[in-house]
């Protein structure tokens, strides 16, 4: 049989404009901040992208100081209607450059373009399309009681986003509060700075009243700043659960509210009764979506033993047809890494892997010299106690177990602090219905992975973080008395 | 010979942990007196392995509480309500002693805790009607989202409102599905043991409420620190021992009610936040096609 190949298509990287210098988007201007410039690498190839101005503490008091300002003037006062079509203007203005936004994202973080283009884009304009319509209904929404009346914004959030899916991650943040009359600054990641930056000049040419986004670049230490700060009434994470829980630690004690989107490690169950072939494209899009570099993967595989070798055996045939490589490839299934520190990650806890006792397996792809890689890997014969079954490994490398019963399928899910989400295959509805029940965990995908919406509430149980983000929930957290049980 | 008065079978004053009334296993007790200092009762003194038996007993009765039917549910907590009714007479006597009020304003006080019940009661088929829903996602998917319970909530009591306070907080734990642990109010804790009776005997199952006498500064740590307790209520911890509390109960991320700075006003209507604060919403998708 004649074996066809696919010629390298890549996307033309002018069409990104990348600049050499980025800075810092505070009070509806781009300024110098005094902290350190940062350099943001193409982690496909290991080069300097663009220079980054990052913020001091002196400017994020100006940051907070300008959406306070633009909160109490103007965007809170304004009437629902208005602050509506600025949010759509929003959307439409990413949907004009989506394709200026994919390749940027892409350079930035490493992810294929078909991801960029298809997935993180279209649906961070969504999100905002989605929201803007919200800013005039928030009395339907279910907040208003008889004696508060109309449920009222909170003021300034302060909202610090990873880098694994930097403008999607911004939506999700910066569109419900803004639908809801909040203002915002906004730290991006430290390695995944620049279409947060992009986005600043969206809001530019959609003429956002000044203030009322703004963006901070920096470090860990920008994000302390942020979530610290005494004119900061709400705090919104997306991150490490070890983060979130030093955020938590912090701002205990204190009126500032708090929502924690953090890390999983999450079951992806597959009954002997499953579509086969539909699971493992399930399988493989649940853990190498995103070079795995996603809280809600699948990370586990939990296989019922009968079909156990099956479906190995046709997991491995398929994931060595991924095609890893050049992000900017239409074709490439894996993109890069992000950063040497989470490669370096990765590889620590594969080696760990090794060392207790899993089979690894991992592609024979070929792998770019240049730039930060991992060959899809996938482990077999893992036990609980595992590192590779218990931490969030956030990288191409999927940790499979076997289990017999459907309630030992339920017991091996569930034995994880984490919480966010998990996935069953099987034909049999009624098992799906029990199990999606007996998961706990915010997002159960049945016969699908990696499903994202922005009526769709996403978020997690137990120490995988507190509060929605999406659907009528998702307001919750930017409205007052809405989400805390203050009586 | 004169005919002589009868003598009263005085009660003692146990904890409530898994569906029975054992002592603490610390043998500590302390005497609970009225405001004007006359002497009530000894009550027990929860230890921290009366805690932890405490949320071992939680964690096994989550199961079936949060699985039983809503309708279910619904019903045991209107039983709460009935059995309370007849008792009514011996809780207004002992709110008045413990919270020093007149007659009548006792009397309204045990009939509003009774009345709660009944409204929470008619919440728990409702939730997931006013909650949740389906989700016009943009693609070819069924998604649709249901609140569900959290888990163990911990619940520092009220120290003021002996009963309707107690009341106040622990109803909307059991109608989302959630069981609880619950430190009483240290010092007018007597109340908050007969309803513990009244629990025992409205079909609420054994571990589903847990209810510890002592002092919330004493027990508020393990609570905060216990890794199997999903939730906290600080209502009843001093304002200094708040945020030690909350930082403690970050360490497993827990849901942390934000406890007004005061003692509400417990007769005031509740609204939905405190059931909301204990719910998580769950998102499920399932592909549509042939």
């Amino acid at each position: 049989m004649p074996v066809f190949d696919y010629a390298p298509a890549p996307e033309n990287r002018e069409i990104a404009r990348v600049k050499q210098y980025y800075q810092p988007f505070i009070g509806g201007g781009f300024v110098d901040g005094g902290g350190e410039p940062l350099k943001t690498l193409n982690p496909a190839t290991g080069e300097v992208l663009a220079e980054v101005s990052t913020v001091a503490s002196s400017d994020v008091d100006s940051a907070v100081t300008a959406a306070r300002k633009a909160f109490e003037r103007v965007w809170s006062p304004m009437p629902g209607a208005e602050r509506a079509k600025y949010i759509y203007r929003i959307a439409r203005l990413i949907q004009e450059r989506a394709r200026e936004l994919a390749v940027l994202e892409s350079l930035d973080n490493g992810k294929p373009i078909k991801e960029s283009r298809d997935a993180d884009i279209p649906t961070a304009a969504a999100h905002f399309f989605y929201h803007a319509g919200w800013a005039d209904k928030l009395d339907y929404a279910g907040f208003s009681t008889s004696t508060a009346g109309p449920p009222q914004p909170l003021g300034v959030a302060g909202q610090v986003i990873p880098w694994n899916f930097p403008l999607l991650m911004l939506a999700w943040k910066i569109a419900p509060a803004l639908a809801t009359g909040n203002t915002v600054v906004l730290k991006p990641a430290e390695t995944t700075p620049l279409t947060a930056l992009v986005f600043a000049e969206i809001c530019q040419q959609a003429e956002l009243p000044p203030g009322v986004v703004n963006i901070v670049p920096g470090a860990g230490d920008v994000g302390e700043m942020l979530v610290t700060h005494p004119g900061i009434d709400k705090v919104a994470f997306t991150g490490s659960t070890e983060v979130g829980k030093l955020i938590q630690r912090q701002l205990a004690g204190t009126r500032t509210r708090l929502t924690l989107e953090l890390g999983g490690k999450a079951a992806n169950v597959v009954f002997d009764d499953a579509p086969l072939d539909q699971a493992i494209e399930g399988i493989v899009n649940g853990i190498f979506f995103n070079q795995g570099h996603v809280c809600c993967a699948g990370s586990r595989l939990l296989v019922q033993e009968s079909v156990a070798d099956e479906v190995l055996a046709k997991l491995r045939a398929r994931v060595e047809t991924l095609r890893l490589g050049d992000p900017l490839d239409k074709n490439t299934d894996i993109g890069a890494i992000n950063s040497a520190e989470q490669l370096a990650k990765i590889r620590e806890l594969v080696a760990s892997g090794e060392d207790e006792g899993a089979q690894r397996w991992t592609s024979s792809c070929p792998v770019p010299e240049k730039g930060y890689f991992f060959a899809p890997t996938v482990f077999s014969g893992v036990e609980s106690s595992m590192r590779i079954a218990r931490e969030e490994i956030f990288g191409p490398v999927l940790s499979v177990q076997t289990f017999r019963t459907p309630d030992e399928a339920v017991t091996k899910a569930n034995t994880t602090p984490y919480g966010l989400s998990a996935g069953v295959w099987t034909e049999k509805g009624s098992r799906i219905l029990w199990l999606s029940n007996a998961l706990r965990a915010g997002v159960v995908w049945a016969n699908t992975f990696n499903r994202f919406d922005p009526s769709a509430p996403f978020g997690g149980y137990k120490e995988s973080g507190f509060g929605r983000e999406g659907g009528r929930s998702g307001l919750a957290a930017y409205l007052k008395g809405a989400d805390d049980g203050e009586v | 010979m004169a005919k002589s008065e009868r003598v009263s079978v005085a009660k003692t004053y146990k904890l409530y942990i898994g569906g029975k009334f054992p002592r603490s296993e610390s043998g500590r007790s302390y005497p609970v007196t009225s405001e004007s200092g006359a002497f009530l009762a000894n009550a027990s003194q929860a230890s921290r392995k009366d805690l932890r038996d405490a949320v071992v007993a939680a964690r096994s009765a989550f199961g079936g509480w949060s699985g039983a039917t809503a309708y279910n549910r619904g019903q045991v907590l209107y039983r709460v309500a009935e059995v309370m009714e007849g008792r009514r007479e011996q809780f207004i006597a002992e709110v008045r002693d413990a919270e020093n009020v007149r007659p009548r304003t006792a009397e309204s006080l045990v009939d509003t805790a009774i009345d709660r019940w009944v409204w929470y009661a008619g919440w728990t088929d409702k939730l997931a009607a006013v909650l949740g829903g389906t989700n016009p996602v943009a693609g070819p998917y069924f998604s649709f989202t249901v609140p569900e319970p959290t888990g163990v909530v911990g619940v520092l009591a009220p120290q003021r409102s002996s009963l309707l306070g107690l009341v106040s907080v622990l109803a909307p734990v059991l109608a989302t599905g959630c069981t609880a642990v619950v430190v009483s109010s240290a010092a007018r804790p007597l109340p908050a043991i007969t309803l513990s009776e009244v629990l025992a005997t409205s079909d609420i199952p054994g571990g589903v409420v847990n209810l510890l006498t002592g002092h919330a500064a004493e027990l508020g740590s393990w609570l905060a620190s216990h890794a199997d307790v999903n939730a906290l209520d600080l209502t009843g911890a001093d304002a200094e021992h708040r945020t030690e509390l909350a930082r403690s109960a970050a360490d497993t991320v827990k849901r942390v009610l934000r406890a007004p700075e005061d003692e509400p006003d417990w007769t005031s209507s509740p609204g939905i936040g405190r059931m909301r604060a204990y719910l998580e919403d769950k998102t499920v998708w399932h592909p549509m096609g042939v």
